[in-house]
């Protein structure tokens, strides 16, 4: 039997398989997962904004993706994955609303998404897979079993990344 | 005061933003009543105070479709506000502005968001005219943008404006209706040196 496990905003979660991790709606927020597909450890982090050293309230880990990415990396080390065979997926990083000339909301979810591949790079992690930006919602589970990344938005049909 | 945010907010400012609520509820019901030629009540509006990112499932569970608008507000302060509904509410609000009933569970067409775009124009305004009013300060609205989509999702936009002053978010609740009750909120998001210009207008200290 698996479980499925989930992610909160601004927290992140370590599994692995039979068991899923899921978070529910991301708008422009990131969900990055890390995956070793050999021990079948994965990780989830819901970050909501990129860089911690942009503000002075930065005591949550888990909502920043610079911190939150480095954190679920010893996390998932720690539970028995290999660095050197993780691989990571994006999804989310998207502008609800698309107003041009408001950084908090226009350009979020793209800086998010930035960070994650800056963070990855610094990591030496390889990116194999993304579905972010446009203007819609997601929620995402990611299968430990297979490392599969499952994605459902309104009105449209599933989609495995 | 060099910074403030919601981490520090007193129990003055909830009850002047709760009075907001209260009077740009009014004006929402009085707008939307002569528009549809109905008689509308309302209920006295009631504060949610929560970390910002507890938000996804704060008003329904996570993957609900809602309606949010979302506006920018510039002039003499500078921000943001958002006005949310829950779907039945909004699908019932543009049957009655269009005269037609929306089919249950189907997708809005092109007029019905146009509709609703409209009336999430009406309600902002008459939040926006409240909170003019009450602090004497000049506030011009930009044009309404709307996503019909997941709450845990539209709310990540008020999540992450509020996530980047501190920890907690601020919305207010209200109910307005005839025989059925609508049920919005109303999110007012200054930008960080709006706040004290909002709060010596009516006369807080800060």
């Amino acid at each position: 039997m698996s479980n499925l496990i989930k992610v909160g905003m601004a927290d992140l979660k370590v599994a692995k398989a039979p068991d899923v991790l899921t978070t529910l709606g991301l708008g422009s927020c990131i969900g990055l997962t890390l995956y070793d597909p050999v021990t079948k450890v994965g990780g989830l982090v819901h970050y909501m904004l990129p860089d911690s050293t942009q503000l002075k309230n930065n005591s949550n880990i888990a909502k920043f993706g610079d911190t939150g990415i480095a954190e679920l990396l010893d996390q998932v080390v720690k539970a028995g994955a290999s660095k050197t065979r993780l691989v990571a997926k994006i999804a989310g990083g998207a502008s609800m609303f698309q107003v041009s000339n408001n950084a908090a909301v226009g350009k979020v979810g793209e800086r998010n998404a930035e960070m994650a591949k800056i963070m990855l790079k610094k990591f030496g992690i390889r990116l194999i897979a993304e579905d972010t930006g446009l203007n819609f919602g997601r929620t995402v589970e990611l299968d430990c079993s297979n490392g599969e990344y499952l994605i459902k938005a309104v009105g449209k049909p599933n989609k495995v990344i | 005061m060099a910074e403030f945010s919601l981490d520090q907010v007193n129990e003055i400012y909830m009850d002047v933003l709760k009075e907001i609520g209260n009077i740009g509820a009014g004006n929402a019901t009085t707008a939307i009543a002569s528009m549809l030629g109905m008689r509308l009540d309302m209920k006295v509006p009631s504060v949610l105070f929560k970390d910002a990112s507890k938000l996804s499932d704060a008003i329904c569970p996570e993957e609900e479709t809602i309606v949010g608008v979302f506006l920018e507000v510039t002039d003499d302060i500078s921000g943001s506000m958002m006005f949310i509904l829950k779907l039945d509410s909004a699908a019932y609000l543009v049957s009655k502005l269009m005269g037609m009933p929306h089919e249950e569970g189907a997708p809005f067409s092109e007029m019905e968001l146009s509709a609703m775009q409209e009336i999430g124009n009406i309600i902002a305004g008459s939040y926006l005219s409240a909170l003019s009013n009450m602090t004497n300060l000049r506030i011009q609205p930009s044009v309404p943008y709307i996503n019909v989509d997941m709450a845990a999702a539209i709310l990540s936009v008020p999540a992450v404006i509020f996530g980047q002053y501190g920890e907690n978010a601020l919305l207010i609740e209200t109910e307005f209706g005839d025989d059925v009750m609508i049920q919005g909120y109303f999110i007012l998001m200054p930008d960080q040196e709006s706040y004290p210009k909002i709060l010596q207008a009516l006369g807080i200290p800060v």
